[in-house]
């Protein structure tokens, strides 16, 4: 046979065309699979980034109560403790980002989806949630709450 | 064997001629199924194909009225239910139905894996099945949120933030879902793209190569011992449709029932910023995995607690979809106790997380 007289670490012809055309196979998928996976992952939007809002009237919440509030593109929640006194968090679960709610009896946050206790700091003392929620400044300028990101 | 030609009719003959509708009913004839103690099982193959059936009927309709969007979703089935002549049939026969399919593709899968009827030489059998029992799951999440309601909002939220949270792909797999960093609109665009398309036409395919198979290689018949004869089985054509016939009447007679009792429920419209609603759950079949991770502590050996029960089921899913390569003795055609025991195991945990996510959540 032809292919025994060759040196056996030469490239047959066969083998450098089967290697071109592998290989212009493999560029023409790239070619039509690139623009398809771009298109697939949606472009950034910038995030509406809120750094102050009035997130409740103070008529509104009573001691020992919560609201849900929006801030930027995600929800906050601002609590009245028994005390009276006001703190705010970010009301996304840290553990699968559900939004979280006050619990007058427990007197803590909870997030119904995975049975996740936060206590009034944000500190996650029950349950699945692996951090803390990131606590707002709250200040209270006549009847409205105010709640800002913390320096 | 052909049978006897009788008398027919000149449009039944051309049509014949060019189809060969004969060869096929004669190939059907031949064709046996095993009777057996346990040939209850081999119909739930055949119900889950008809509630597939009703799935693409009722879906279709559905397309006339519904809107995709944030702003229309919930009002388009709201007006469906409430307005259109037989919508609220319609829409609760889809969402009824898609349950009860659910259920039914369960039970064939298990019922195939006690049978151990993956074994040679049908394991391409069992893979397309697990391939329909995936995506089955994945047209009941698209599905799920497409009416916009608060209970599929949250449920996506949690969804997709699982995908997110797989190892080295999960990131770019949850942006790819949403269609941004949050569930939203684009979210729900998403989701019907592959509710109404992707996923009818990627079902479609694999299950054409299911059914193939089982035509081609006929049904397995249970471990036993080479010295006892085979039982004569029933003819496919027409003993085992008529009677496959006559439990689909009876499970579309249970469905209009169900739909006419107890009509699906819409629900309150998703608001993104109001609290999870306590009590929320995903989808019954989704319960087994949202009720384990109430009970995940925040870290397992300094790893998320989340991340860790993932994986799990990740390796469970890995199990069962490579279990004809795993099951040694089945292979051989002898009984292997363990993989039942698995199986009853994997069954035991998944009702238990099922009756605790509805009688004790928390």
């Amino acid at each position: 046979m032809r292919m025994e007289a060759e040196p056996s670490n030469r490239l047959s012809r066969r083998s450098l065309l089967d290697a071109f055309l592998s290989g212009s196979v493999l560029a023409f998928l790239g070619a039509l699979f690139y623009p398809v996976v771009r298109y697939l992952n949606p472009p950034e939007v910038k995030e509406v980034v809120a750094n102050r809002v009035v997130a409740a009237k103070v008529s509104e919440v009573k001691a020992n109560a919560g609201k849900i509030f929006r801030f930027g593109s995600k929800p906050g929640i601002v609590v009245r403790l028994p005390s009276g006194e006001w703190r705010a968090f970010s009301a996304v679960c840290t553990h699968l980002q559900c939004t979280v709610q006050y619990r007058s009896d427990l007197e803590r946050i909870w997030c119904p989806c995975h049975n996740g206790q936060f206590d009034l700091t944000g500190k996650n003392v029950a349950g699945p949630p692996p951090g803390p929620l990131e606590r707002y400044d709250v200040t209270v300028k006549g009847e409205d709450v105010v709640v800002s990101r913390q320096a | 064997m052909s049978s006897p030609a009788k008398p027919r009719s000149g449009v039944a003959e051309w049509f014949d001629a060019r189809l060969g509708i004969s060869e096929v009913l004669a190939f059907l004839r031949h064709k046996t199924v095993p009777l057996e103690g346990a040939t209850i099982w081999y119909y739930f193959g055949g119900v889950s194909l008809f509630l597939f059936g009703i799935q693409l009927a009722t879906g279709l309709l559905l397309l006339f009225y519904y809107k995709p969007g944030a702003d229309s979703a919930y009002e388009s089935v709201q007006f469906i239910i409430t307005r259109v002549p037989f919508g609220w049939l319609i829409r609760s026969l889809h969402s009824w139905s898609a349950n009860l399919m659910v259920f039914a593709v369960f039970v064939h899968m298990f019922s195939v894996y006690f049978l151990k009827a993956y074994r040679p030489p049908r394991e391409l059998t069992w893979l397309t099945g697990m391939g329909l029992l995936g995506l089955t799951m994945t047209f009941g999440f698209s599905g799920y949120l497409l009416p916009w309601n608060e209970l599929a909002f949250f449920a996506t939220k949690v969804g997709t933030d699982i995908a997110g949270i797989l190892p080295v792909i999960g990131p770019a797999v949850a942006r790819l879902l949403r269609g941004g960093a949050e569930v939203s609109g684009a979210t729900l665009t998403r989701f019907f793209g592959f509710h109404v398309a992707m996923l009818p036409a990627a079902f479609t395919a694999v299950l054409f190569v299911h059914l193939l198979l089982i035509q081609r290689q006929g049904m397995s018949e249970s471990i036993r011992s080479t010295d006892t004869p085979p039982k004569p089985g029933m003819p496919f054509f027409p003993g085992f449709i008529m009677r496959d016939a006559i439990l689909w009447l009876g499970v579309f007679a249970a469905l209009l029932i169900l739909c006419t009792f107890s009509p699906w429920e819409l629900g309150a419209k998703a608001d993104p910023f109001s609290s999870a609603p306590a009590g929320i759950r995903p989808e019954w079949y989704f319960t087994f995995v949202s009720q384990s991770l109430k009970y995940l502590p925040a870290q397992i050996l300094g790893i998320d607690g989340d991340v860790v029960g993932i994986c799990v089921f990740l390796g469970g899913a890995l199990f069962l979809f490579f279990v004809p390569f795993l099951d040694r003795r089945a292979a051989r055609n002898q009984p292997s106790p363990l993989f039942t025991a698995i199986g009853v195991g994997i069954i035991g945990f998944m009702l238990t997380m099922i009756a605790l996510a509805y009688f004790k959540p928390y």
